[in-house]
């Protein structure tokens, strides 16, 4: 591996931005931030994963991997980033190196010449090219190939080095923000400033969630100069240099970009959530107060304070019918990062009962967060075993699971309803209006008169107990009390 | 005869491939308590297991070697031992069935010898039957992976022929990574309808099919059983079908003296009919009734059908055994290919294909020949969808994978019955498609005096229809 990609690495462990990093002693902050793999017990995606989830949502250039078919053939146009306009992000490019690329070391060539036939066919404002474990392993040079593309075809040509093998997809997530650090933001201008212009980091518009908290910040005045990087232009990310303030939503996904952009153009940044109608008001109030004190006018505050107060009664007004359905409804929350702590807050505004909440993939931080939302610790979970959950939900500890994909048939297969609150979902959950959304969904699948139906027995099983269940040993999930 | 035409494209603008470790997972898992396990780094298998939880809407047990930056450098052995030692002591599977990737494969590591080594080491696998399938993702596609995952299955756990086995009322099947558990069901139906006890290897039927189990079940959730794989050289007959089985059949041939036959096909009233004569002749019993209602019904269709493909243009890309199908059974119904695209070219039945040039390429190599051939259907998989709303011109949905729909697990295209479904959804998609005629449909029966030309750049006839 490329001397330069170690040090990068190793720089990316060093983070004075983040609490926890700060914390560890010397030894500790060299292995970084994800526990070592279990090899037969590993769940999750890679580096090349993290990097291709934080720059894929930039709608307009094309994204070229360069690796085998694997790489980009298993996993191209899944998530549900949406677009306002180019549609050109979601076409799977890749060189699918082959045999002979490999042996005969080709691949460059090979890198160089898809990139041509890319720009001859689509003109597009930039490409972005991601390195895959076997071309990072035979030694491809994908930054020397940029610059000399970059060169020759008057196209920003950007190397994503961030191959499956050097971790976890955080990582990957991070070294997509160097990327950007190294390659974009900050190589072009926008065409207008102005005093209430803001970034949004790490928010990709799933499923539209976005335009969910667009329309807030439009009400304010406050201009999204750019969204890193969900709906985003390349030039909106080459100029997000401009922007008086950063919001940083996914936890730590990006928070380097953050802290490198305070410390080369002075932009303060804060960590925000927009799940939730507290935490979307406290965000909104935060924006406020940075941007006045970065010179917008001080009347910011004030009109902040109102459409809070407005836009969170009419919230209110439209959960009230759910109230009643959802109190006391006990809720499964697995999931990782950001998600948990902003949704645990949704959810008890509800009256709802979150049984259980992972912390996998969350920092110390967030851990912090939901131990104060939740009153001690004795809720979170680090992982449950597929058939120890089976069981829990089988038994009925849960009404509703929520969690990503991966867990999905747990639920169902225990009859147990179940919603998506990962990157595949369907829904947009941001904002207040968000909010609403997912409440009308909880109540809309535990609602739905199929569950009754499938837990019943076949007229001929034991009317007595279920053949074959057996959750003996699996520790019952306890309310909150 | 079509001519094979290999793109040299230096990059694939929307593939067409799955991988061939994704192939070989998905043939584990037609193993009974079995499970994949993918040697590499971890995103290679996060990446083929969300595809195919997506495809089969259900819990996919596919587990990974795991390999960092450490492991790349000094070797991926220790990975692997850990990962099966892992395996065996949380989820107590039967089978282990290890699909090497692209990564492995680029550092030469021997793991054929690495498993050797480690089983012999540790008495704690004992009791697991693991295989492992070389299969790099730079070489090939689903079907090469699903098929050096059966043959991998097959030269370690088949008995080979010794005197002292008997042959029973046996029939092997080995079917082809495009079947799906609605086809091997009906596979199964039809071969027991004569007397026979049909194993099959992979069987997909019950442990990709969704259904609700009695409890959670960490390994696959059916599939062949392990004494019947040991068991295949008692059978009378082995039918393998697509070509890419060939080598899987030839492999147990060689091992078990039970002669095969490869169908290229097994969709179509012909085809159709091979596999019964063959089954009626093997089991010397005259046809049952209800597979002759069912040629009968298939024969109705056909009529039924016929209106609807006839002239009917049609884009199809797919891998090779299921482009190869699907042409014969489009062309047979009246339709003509206008394009063909291939995953990969190593078939030797592509050639066969009517269709002028059969392109190995990508779904852009699709879209393009779809709109310049002016395309009434695409015919391929789920990321079609790019090229359908460009064109404006329906996708049928077939293979690997079908994300955007439910019920692919029991959509059935071989024999009699599978036909019959196949006829009536291409069909009804036509059907939903046509509209009502207005004037302007009928350019070409205005008098060629009437029209006004641009000298001697058009000729009349195509003029008046474009």
């Amino acid at each position: 591996m490329a001397e330069s990609l170690n040090a990068k690495i190793t720089a990316l462990f060093d983070e004075p931005g983040c609490d926890a990093n700060v914390a560890k002693g010397e030894k500790a902050r060299k292995k970084g931030c994800s526990k070592p793999l279990q090899p037969g017990a590993a769940a999750g995606g890679c580096a090349f994963d993290g990097a291709k989830i934080a720059l894929q949502p930039i709608t307009d250039v094309v994204h070229l991997v360069h690796g085998p078919l694997a790489c980009e053939g298993n996993g191209w146009d899944n998530r549900h980033a949406a677009t306002s306009g180019p549609i050109l992000y979601r076409i799977g490019a890749t060189t699918d190196i082959t045999e002979t690329d490999i042996i005969m070391g080709n691949g460059e060539k090979r890198l160089y010449r898809a990139m041509r036939e890319v720009i001859e066919r689509y003109a597009p404002p930039a490409i972005i090219v991601y390195s895959t474990c076997v071309t990072a392993l035979i030694g491809d040079d994908i930054g020397a190939v940029c610059r000399h593309a970059t060169e020759k075809f008057g196209i920003p040509c950007i190397p994503v080095n961030a191959p499956g093998f050097v971790g976890s997809k955080n990582l990957g997530n991070k070294l997509a923000g160097e990327a950007l650090l190294d390659h974009v933001i900050g190589t072009m201008e926008p065409e207008v400033s102005t005093p209430m212009d803001i970034n949004i980091l790490g928010e990709y518009n799933l499923s539209g969630e976005l335009w969910q908290v667009k329309p807030l910040l439009e009400q304010l005045g406050i201009r999204l100069n750019a969204c890193i990087t969900g709906d985003a232009r390349y030039h909106e990310v080459a100029s997000a240099h401009r922007a008086r303030v950063n919001m940083m939503v996914c936890s730590t996904a990006l928070i380097n970009v953050a802290r490198k952009m305070e410390e080369r153009w002075g932009i303060p940044y804060f960590e925000g959530s927009f799940y939730g109608i507290g935490d979307t008001s406290d965000a909104l109030r935060t924006l406020a107060r940075l941007l006045v004190a970065q010179g917008a006018g001080a009347d910011l505050i004030e009109r902040t304070e109102a459409l809070i107060v407005a836009e969170e009664k009419r919230a209110w007004d439209r959960l009230e019918p759910y109230r009643e359905r959802l109190a006391g409804k006990r809720v499964l929350l697995y999931t990782g990062g950001v998600k948990s702590w902003s949704i645990v807050s949704a959810l008890q505004e509800m009256g709802m009962v979150i049984v259980s909440t992972s912390v996998r993939k969350s920092t110390d931080n967030d851990k912090q967060k939901i131990k104060d939302l939740m009153g001690g610790d004795a809720h979170m979970v680090d992982s449950i075993p597929p058939r120890e959950m089976y069981a829990q939900l089988r038994r009925g500890d849960a009404d509703i699971l929520l969690s990503g994909g991966r867990t999905q048939f747990v639920a169902l297969k225990a009859r147990t309803p179940w919603m998506d609150i990962n990157q595949e979902r369907h829904h947009a959950f941001a904002g207040y209006d968000g909010m609403v959304t997912l409440v009308r969904e909880l109540d809309t699948s535990l609602s739905n008169p199929v569950w009754e139906d499938v837990r019943r027995l076949a007229p001929w099983e034991q009317e007595d107990g279920e053949v074959g269940f057996d959750d003996e040993g699996v520790p019952a999930l306890v309310p909150i009390g | 005869m079509a001519t094979i035409i290999q793109r040299r494209k230096a990059v694939s603008l929307n593939p067409l491939k799955s991988s061939a470790p994704l192939g070989a997972a998905l043939a584990y898992l037609g193993i009974e308590k079995g499970i994949p396990l993918f040697h590499g780094a971890q995103g290679c298998t996060s990446f083929a297991l969300v595809l195919a939880v997506r495809h089969f809407k259900e819990a996919i047990p596919l587990q990974t070697t795991a390999m960092d930056e450490v492991a790349t450098v000094l070797g991926g052995a220790p990975n692997l031992e850990e990962a099966l030692l892992t395996l065996v002591r949380r989820m107590k599977p039967g089978f282990i069935g290890v699909a090497t990737t692209a990564l492995v494969e680029t550092r030469g590591e021997d793991s054929e010898g690495d498993l050797r080594l480690i089983l012999e080491r540790n008495p704690e696998l004992a009791d697991t039957k693991v295989v492992l399938a070389s299969t790099p993702d730079y070489a090939g596609a689903l079907e090469e992976g699903w098929a050096s995952a059966t043959s991998a299955i097959i030269r370690s756990l088949v008995e080979p022929w010794s005197p002292s086995i008997r042959s029973f009322q046996q029939i092997n099947v080995l079917p082809g990574v495009h079947q799906t558990p609605a086809d091997i069901e009906g596979l199964r139906e039809i071969i027991e309808s004569f007397g026979f006890y049909p194993v099959i290897l992979p069987d997909t039927s019950y442990s990709l099919d969704g259904h609700i189990a009695d409890s959670w079940v960490p390994t696959s959730l059916g599939g062949t059983s392990l004494s019947e794989i040991a068991n295949m050289a008692r059978a009378v007959h082995t039918i393998a079908i697509g070509e890419h089985m060939r080598a899987p059949a030839d492999t147990l041939t060689a091992l078990t003296g039970v002669p095969a036959t490869v169908f290229s096909t097994l969709t179509g009233l012909e085809p159709s009919d091979r596999l019964v004569s063959l089954l009626a002749r093997l089991s010397l019993r005259p046809v049952p009734g209800r597979l002759r209602r069912h040629r009968a019904q298939l024969v109705d269709a056909m009529l039924d059908g016929h209106f609807h493909f006839g002239g009917k243009k049609v884009a199809i890309a797919a891998d090779p055994d299921l482009l190869v199908s699907l042409s014969q059974f489009f062309s047979g119904m009246g339709a003509s290919i206008v394009t063909a695209v291939a995953s990969t070219g190593s078939n030797c039945n592509l050639k066969n294909i009517p269709v002028e040039n059969v392109v190995v390429g990508d779904l852009m190599d699709l879209e393009d020949g779809a709109a310049q051939a002016g395309a009434e259907l695409l015919v391929t998989h789920s990321h079609g969808r790019q090229a359908a709303e460009r064109l404006g011109v329906p996708l049928m949905r077939v293979g690997f994978p079908i994300f955007d729909r439910l019920g692919v697990s029991h959509e059935e295209t071989v024999g009699y019955r599978g036909t019959r479904s196949l006829i009536f959804r291409v069909a009804n998609q036509f059907l939903g498609e046509s509209h009502a005629h207005r004037p302007e449909d009928f350019g070409s029966a205005i008098p060629a005096s009437a029209i006004i030309t641009e000298e001697g750049r058009y000729a009349s006839g195509t003029f008046a229809t474009h």
